[in-house]
């Protein structure tokens, strides 16, 4: 039996009615969201960070084979100046040459008010912007404060407000920073508000250098979730370090809060401060109304990837970058969350553009079940 | 980029630690994790390259600077079945052993366990599994007969008041058998510790386990071997292995639960209809 076969009889990989069953028969009451949303960052977050030049052609290619195996959300390019990223410089061409399949979102990254212009004329629906919770990340990048820097994003919030263009706002650095290191959860919450009332309808929150930890990415939520919905949140992973499914996975999870539980009016729930199992059922019938104290922190629904693991670290060289796509399927549909992704289709999507750029893949996923 | 990574490396570790104690929710992990380092015996096995003896000792002494509680140094197999494993005799007489640090050796039989005693071995590992199919196809019995096959072992073992550490194989799915019962794990787990393993390392041979699948099966063991006496040993073939660990690290906070449970009983002024609770709560 080759691989690829023992992998599509694997529990795992099963049926979405098997999958269903399995999901069913875990006993204890449900800690994940029952859909995600993978936003698919391998045709502009990983191609950017890759050295070799790929041709246009093979990014159309690309971004298609993604949107046919049902990604909902694919970032397709950077309508940036060449002389900073070459290898956006066919942005246009790739925007106007891929296949906008109904139901799939095809945002592109505009640096600034110029850059969203250019976006605009070339058919763009959506589009998306970067912030920062490091002063001296920010300072070192664009050689400006985090303030100044929302500001001048202020004319594109604005124009594509008039326009009906939905805009998607990344947060970098929100688990640590090259220059500033500890990055406070309190900050990353102030940053993320304020984009977030500008206009953004999802803030992307960056672990840009892949240090976090599961219990920092637990802290930098409990703060963000203050002041922006979750579900108005995403994460984006990278695995410089190894800890992007592991960071990814907390923050999907729901978590019983900090504060001290309080028993005015408590109800019937499901979900009784993180009581699982026979002692939360016994318990169940005499309860009333919750109060807030009880409730659950909820997860994230929403996490960025890259198909293959593209993209590495400008910061450590040799390291690896985004968190793989494959490898975050194989993970969710094991939980049996919903994700709307093709498995088989995302994988040879992955194959493609590794061969096109002559590079091994660094999906784990790919690595055990593709056979070159 | 040289001195930035330094200058990062200094305020990763900074980070890290002062992270570690700023943690504002309930805390869900354990307070202190034993590591068991497996790289000079599993680790090593499957490496193509056969590595000097030298350089095997060498490996297992940085590990014990290291300060690695465990550290697996070697299998007492035979040579035509595991030629990496052929120096096991000359690796574990050679290596420094710290004191404080265990140095288990991999013992497949009773033969096995005999030359590891006479080597100097203080403590022993043996492997079952739990997968019926898996177990009658790498040695050709059933999961049942190669536990009795090991009950010679554990006999000896326990005279020579020798610790042996039990591992389970296929935990979250086989590569013959596909899905495993968490109920299996269970039961070929309770069987090891009762006949004397004071550890059962659960093992997801074949990395395909995801986090829930990894949660059910500790739910399930859990009711037979005390969580002490639980590890965990992932495999990343599907980059699953830390996301996996991590949910075994999380578990269930039994204490916690239980105060919970009388906490709110208390302020409710009723009963726990928790039979644990009733067994375990002092009036």
């Amino acid at each position: 039996m080759g691989l690829f076969g023992f992998i599509m009889q694997h529990p795992q990989l099963v049926t979405q009615a098997d999958r269903s069953k399995s999901s069913a028969s875990t006993s204890s009451v449900s800690t994940f969201p029952k859909r995600v949303k993978i936003v698919e960052v391998g045709p502009r977050d990983g191609l950017q960070n890759e050295k070799n030049i790929v041709p246009t052609s093979v990014k159309i290619r690309m971004i298609d084979m993604l949107s046919e195996a049902g990604l909902p959300v694919i970032e397709a390019t950077s309508f940036v100046s060449p002389k900073w990223v070459p290898q956006m410089a066919d942005h246009i061409e790739v925007l106007k040459g891929i296949q906008k399949f109904p139901g799939i979102n095809y945002p592109v990254l505009t640096p600034n008010f110029k850059g969203f212009q250019a976006a605009v004329a070339a058919g763009a629906k959506e589009v998306s912007i970067f912030g920062a919770a490091s002063e001296l990340f920010t300072r070192k990048n664009i050689n400006c404060s985090i303030d100044e820097s929302l500001q001048r994003f202020d004319q594109v919030l604005k124009a594509a407000q008039a326009a009906g263009i939905p805009v998607r706002g990344y947060v970098s650095c929100v688990l640590g920073c090259p220059y500033e290191g500890k990055i406070s959860p309190a900050k990353v919450a102030e940053v993320s508000k304020k984009m977030y009332s500008m206009g953004c309808y999802e803030i992307s929150l960056g672990d840009t250098i892949g240090v976090g930890t599961p219990g920092i990415m637990k802290d930098m939520l409990s703060a963000v979730m203050h002041e922006v919905p979750v579900a108005a949140l995403a994460v984006h992973c990278h695995d410089t370090y190894g800890q992007a499914l592991a960071n990814t996975l907390m923050a999907l999870q729901n978590h019983k809060p900090k504060e001290r539980i309080t028993c005015s009016g408590i109800s019937g729930s499901r979900q009784l401060g993180g009581l699982e199992g026979p002692a939360l059922s016994a318990l169940a019938p005499t309860v009333t109304a919750l109060s807030p104290s009880f409730r659950l922190q909820m997860g994230v629904s929403v996490v960025d990837a890259s198909v293959a693991g593209l993209g590495g670290c400008p910061y450590a060289q040799g390291a690896s970058g985004n968190l793989a796509t494959e490898d975050l399927v194989y993970m969710l549909e094991g939980l049996g969350i919903h994700t709307g992704v093709n498995f088989q289709k995302l994988l040879e999507a992955g194959t493609f553009i590794c061969q096109a750029l002559n590079r091994k893949t660094s999906s784990k996923v790919a690595q055990a079940t593709c056979k070159l | 980029m040289a001195t930035m990574r330094g200058s990062l490396r200094q305020r990763l570790v900074g980070l890290a630690s002062v992270r570690a104690a700023s943690t504002s929710s309930v805390s869900t992990f354990p307070k202190r994790v034993k590591i068991v380092e497996v790289g000079p015996r599993d680790g090593l096995q499957n490496e193509k390259n056969i590595v000097p003896t030298s350089v095997k000792i060498r490996m297992i002494d940085m590990l014990s600077e290291a300060g690695l509680p465990v550290i697996e140094a070697t299998s007492f197999v035979s040579p035509k079945w595991v030629p990496q494993m052929a120096d096991h005799i000359e690796v574990l007489k050679g290596i420094q052993k710290f004191p404080g640090i265990n140095y288990p050796v991999l013992t497949p039989n009773f033969k096995g366990f005999q030359a590891a005693v006479a080597a100097g071995a203080k403590e022993v590992s043996i492997f079952g599994a739990a997968s019926e199919l898996f177990t009658r196809k790498n040695i050709n019995c059933s999961i049942d007969e190669s536990l009795q096959r090991f009950d010679q072992v554990l006999k000896a073992a326990q005279a020579a008041g020798i610790p042996v550490r039990g591992y389970v194989s296929c935990v979250l799915g086989c590569p013959y058998e596909g899905k495993i019962s968490p109920a299996k794990v269970a039961e070929v787990s309770k069987k090891m510790y009762s006949m004397g393993c004071y550890e059962i390392s659960l093992g997801d041979t074949i990395g395909v386990g995801t986090p829930g699948i990894m949660k059910d099966m500790l739910s399930a063991v859990m009711h037979e071997v005390p969580v002490a006496a639980l590890a965990v040993h992932c495999h990343d073939t599907y980059g699953q292995a830390l996301a996996n660990t991590l949910m075994a690290l999380q578990g269930v906070n039994f204490q916690k639960l239980l105060e919970a449970g009388t906490f709110i009983c208390q302020a409710l002024n009723r009963k726990t209809s928790s039979k644990v609770a009733q067994a375990t709560c002092k009036l």
